[in-house]
């Protein structure tokens, strides 16, 4: 007696959040990157990520107004093809992730804009420091996968100087800045 | 002197292995202490830490066969005036110092090599890497690396300070075994009886 309530309730929660729902960032099956870029004496870009994060976000096709987004970096697992450079930049001169571990970032605002564009606001904590940025998104696709799930996908960018975040360790004038590079896939929950 | 050890003093091949390697140990000390704070723009930036590394490895080689010297080498025996517990502490030292250095150096090798590549030493051939599955491998052995360094120096600081102590306090001839003089007399009469003596007394207890 009781299955086809629950049965009935469950089909008005789905009807309901057809559009709406949140999604698990898929670092399980790598299909989510959090690099950066920073110019190499203004000659080259060099490019570095952070393999290990995790994160959710909410959205909504319907009203992407209310999206929002939070991702756990830990910052321990920069890798820039150079393990003497991460040693370096996990280090004291940079990132100090003995004493800063993690970084996180979490969504205050979500602007659309036209053409799945937006522009997504934020606090970004790093290096113990915590500071609005604004990660410019596009959405770059949604729907069913081949086994089962539902997925959403975007991508962003955004840049800041180094010494917002307290790193004053000298690059030269072309590499004050540092470019984040954000593609992440979600899993429907 | 003989290229091989005697109960009473180094060979040369051991004084020379010794006095090559305390400088370049001393000096990769305060190359690598030096090279850390050099600014990214420093001409020495890339240079120095390639110096570090290349002579790192030689002296590892050196330490290898050092090892391998003094296992198939008698060890001069202490001076029998020395008291027990001060012979046994400075075997204990010497133990620890040839142990932080392998594990420096080992430690040294796992940071540059932890992405797989190879150490360049000079431009005369290159170390391939072999461990690198340790997560976070560059910076355990680097912080390794470090605490065994200072670790190192304080050996040291207790290794020369003893072997000075022998030499201008006790008088007696514990550092010329390492200089190769043993047998030759030194300039002061009064170490130039003592090593006769003393070898004549050891030569009794060993009767």
């Amino acid at each position: 007696m009781k299955k086809p309530i629950a049965l009935l309730f469950a089909a008005l929660l789905l009807g309901s959040t057809a559009h709406a729902a949140e999604y698990k960032i898929d670092t399980k099956g790598a299909h989510a990157f959090v690099q950066f870029r920073i110019k190499h004496l203004g000659y080259s870009w060099l490019y570095g990520r952070f393999d290990d994060f995790s994160g959710s976000f909410f959205y909504d096709d319907k009203k992407p107004e209310d999206s929002s987004v939070n991702v756990n970096i830990d910052v321990t697992s920069l890798n820039s093809n150079h393990a003497e450079r991460d040693k370096h930049l996990r280090g004291t001169d940079f990132l100090n992730t003995a004493k800063f571990p993690t970084a996180t970032f979490k969504s205050t605002s979500f602007e659309p804009l036209e053409n799945g564009e937006a522009r997504l606001n934020g606090e970004l904590t790093l290096h113990g420091v915590t500071k609005p940025i604004t990660i410019d998104v596009s959405n770059i696709g949604g729907g069913k996968d081949p086994w089962g799930g539902y997925r959403q996908g975007f991508s962003g960018t955004t840049e800041f100087e180094l010494k917002d975040f307290g790193i004053d360790y000298n690059l030269g004038p072309a590499s004050q800045k540092v470019e984040m590079i954000l593609d992440i896939e979600g899993i429907r929950i | 002197m003989r290229f091989r050890n005697h109960q009473t003093h180094y060979g040369w091949i051991a004084i020379t292995l010794h006095w090559l390697m305390a400088p370049g140990i001393i000096g990769l000390f305060a190359l690598g202490w030096w090279m850390r704070k050099l600014s990214y723009y420093d001409p020495w930036y890339q240079q120095a830490p390639d110096i570090h590394k290349s002579i790192g490895i030689l002296m590892l080689f050196l330490l290898l066969f050092r090892l391998l010297w003094r296992v198939f080498n008698p060890t001069p025996q202490p001076l029998p005036t020395i008291p027990r517990w001060q012979s046994l502490a400075a075997r204990t030292t010497h133990g620890f110092i040839y142990l932080v250095l392998l594990s420096i150096m080992l430690s040294g090798y796992l940071i540059s090599t932890a992405d797989g590549r190879a150490i360049e030493v000079f431009d005369w051939f290159s170390l391939p890497p072999t461990v690198q599955d340790i997560p976070n491998q560059e910076d355990i052995a680097g912080r390794v690396h470090e605490i065994l360094a200072w670790s190192l120096m304080v050996l040291i600081a207790v290794h020369a300070l003893a072997a000075l102590k022998h030499h201008f306090i006790n008088r007696d001839t514990t550092l010329y075994k390492m200089l190769g003089t043993t047998t030759s007399s030194p300039s002061s009469s009064n170490r130039a009886q003592k090593p006769t003596t003393l070898t004549s007394t050891r030569k009794e207890t060993m009767l």
